[in-house]
């Protein structure tokens, strides 16, 4: 994965959870392509078809809170979604996203200030967010989710540990 | 020695290196590996893409078809193939299905598989239900659990512990889930974030074991990494009783560090109901008398136990659900269910007006077995009411305990369980 992940911004609110990013019926799909036209649709019923590649999330407190699935970054990834800044992110969605490659920020100045519809970039060598003359600095990446993010994902991750 | 929470002495116990502090990442070995029919494909798919050969340890492996069980349509039914194949392939004994099984968590318990100082690893969030059994049950995703049936561990962060300590006894009607949801509503749905709800003190003696499922079960609305309850001689009861690990309960040391503390006379509580659209907006059942019901539904993986059924019974015994509402029960596991059956419960409810289903997550998450259209609005013993959850975005889910919503069905509307006779009357 690339350090540098650049998109337009999408703002969203607090206890943004599973629920709303994809509804449970829709859990018995589990392909990107079938999920994609689902994300957010709880919420948002239009952003599947707004998504562009890369597009960077700014939002509220306990982001991805409640229900398991990993069928939510499924369906945020096939969105185009590149990265997430947030307040604060609930714990099991923050390792699935990074398990899958999506990388979480939290960074509640940058949450806060990211503009919608403008470009940001973020670094993840320096777990910091940039837009326009901007710049934040995010919570540190501890080692364990570097490592994981570096290798692509937890699938790449354990693949190369087990073939060692 | 550091004195130690419950938390971080279970997870001490099971991590690579002996030790667990609050703050530190660790490797864990759980117990028990659990994941369902929703969360189990896309793991099998990722323990496939890692290359693992087999899994760690096929005994120690629970694979519960329970989200969309029965099957309600051909994708569904894809996705409890691919479980069924799956365990057969590797050779899981632990495979359930309708006829035989229930919703994980409860079932879980039935089986012997959760006890005194357990560890689980859940693809669900409310594996933080062993937490009733003086165990630790921690919820992960999909590929992190993919992880842990190709390797038999996951990295984690020890989590900082918050001591809730009960004292009293809870009054009528007042039961397991009003001891959570007045926890939820005191500290919000991230105010145990990074953090283990541990649960003790005088006051849990009066909490059955059923209760205290309900307890743990929700701790996940709290935000909590996890969830644990004191052992004691109830935990011990139903853990010989199910052949669960039964070892002297696993307590905190004089001194262990908490974040902070939480106490709750069980004595002042009353009934409580969450309003939509989050577990965290709890308030008195009076506060909410007279708003209308089209459907209640009792059961899921907090509040589908035996417990419950004989609560709701006692409130429909001789009644009926009022004209327009639909009441929906769903005993949490065929054991529950022919238990229920054999209790003349199951027949009390269908007298009153209820469909009594086959143990199933059914309309809990919004999967089938009741879906809510537009404008709908439903009292659950479930543990989630966030927008949409059961249901079209415009229909909205309080949560309450079984006695709360039994009444609801009776009258049509939200009301005090000990005013029921009076309404009842007046209409």
């Amino acid at each position: 994965m690339s350090a540098l992940l650049q998109g337009r911004v999408h703002r969203f609110g607090d206890e943004v959870n599973t629920d709303v990013i994809l509804p449970g019926r829709y859990l018995a799909l589990r392909r990107p392509e079938e999920l994609r036209a689902h994300c957010l649709e709880g919420l948002d019923p239009g952003f599947a078809d707004r998504a562009r590649p890369g597009d960077i999330l700014a939002a509220g407190r306990n982001f991805g809170c409640g229900s398991s699935r990993e069928h939510a970054v499924v369906a945020l990834r096939a969105a185009g979604v590149g990265a997430i800044v947030a307040v604060s992110a609930a714990r099991i969605f923050y390792r699935n996203a990074v398990n899958l490659g999506l990388p979480v920020l939290i960074c509640p100045e940058a949450a806060a200030a990211l503009k919608a519809g403008e470009p940001a970039t973020v670094d993840l060598a320096t777990a910091s967010i940039r837009q326009g003359d901007r710049t934040w600095q995010a919570q540190p990446l501890g080692e364990e989710v570097r490592a994981i993010l570096a290798a692509g994902g937890l699938v790449q991750r354990v693949r190369a540990a087990l073939a060692a | 020695m550091a004195a130690q929470t419950i938390t971080e002495k279970i997870l001490a116990a099971h991590a690579v290196g002996g030790t667990a502090l609050a703050g530190e990442t660790v490797t864990v070995r759980p117990d028990v590996v659990l994941l369902n029919d929703v969360s189990g494909p896309l793991a099998f798919e990722g323990f496939e893409e890692m290359g693992a050969a087999r899994p760690f340890d096929p005994q120690r492996i629970v694979l519960v078809a329970d989200h969309f069980a029965p099957a309600p349509n051909i994708a569904a039914a894809g996705a409890i193939r691919m479980t069924r194949d799956f365990a057969a392939r590797h050779g899981i004994p632990h495979y359930y299905e309708p006829g035989n099984g229930g919703i994980e968590h409860t079932l879980l318990a039935e089986l012997g598989m959760v006890g005194h100082g357990s560890v689980v690893f859940g693809a669900d969030s409310h594996t933080c239900t062993a937490g009733a059994f003086n165990a630790l049950g921690i919820g992960f995703g999909s590929t992190d659990l993919a992880a842990a049936m190709a390797t038999g561990q996951l990295w984690m962060r020890v989590p900082d512990s918050i001591r809730v300590e009960l004292t009293g006894r809870p009054g009528p009607y007042v039961a397991g889930k009003d001891v959570i949801l007045e926890v939820i509503r005191r500290i919000g749905s991230d105010g145990a974030a990074d953090a283990s709800l541990e649960f003790g003190g005088p006051g849990l003696a009066s909490l059955p074991v059923d209760a205290r499922m309900a307890v743990a079960n929700m701790a996940v609305e709290a935000g909590a990494d996890t969830c644990v309850l004191e052992g004691d001689a109830l935990s011990a009861a139903r853990n010989a009783a199910t052949g669960a690990p039964n070892g002297p309960p696993v307590a905190a040391d004089p001194g262990a560090s908490y974040r902070h503390r939480i106490a709750i006379d069980l004595g002042a509580l009353s009934p409580l109901v969450a309003r939509p659209p989050s577990p965290a907006n709890g308030v008195p059942v009076e506060a909410l008398r007279g708003q209308r019901v089209d459907q209640v539904y009792i059961g899921n993986c907090s509040n589908g136990t035996i417990e419950d059924l004989r609560q709701a019974a006692a409130v429909l015994r001789g009644r009926h659900v009022a004209p327009g509402v639909r009441l929906v029960v769903v005993p949490a596991t065929q054991r529950i269910w022919r238990q229920a059956l054999a209790e003349g419960l199951l027949d009390a409810l269908a007298a009153a007006g209820a469909a009594v289903s086959t143990p199933t997550c059914g309309a809990c998450f919004g999967g089938h077995m009741g879906i809510l259209a537009a404008g709908e609005t439903a009292i659950a013993t479930t543990n989630r009411n966030y927008r949409g959850r059961m249901g079209d975005p415009d229909s909205q889910v309080f949560l309450a305990n079984a006695w709360v919503a039994a009444a609801a069905a009776v009258a049509g509307e939200i009301v005090p369980p000990d005013a029921l006779r009076a309404v009842v009357k007046a209409a």
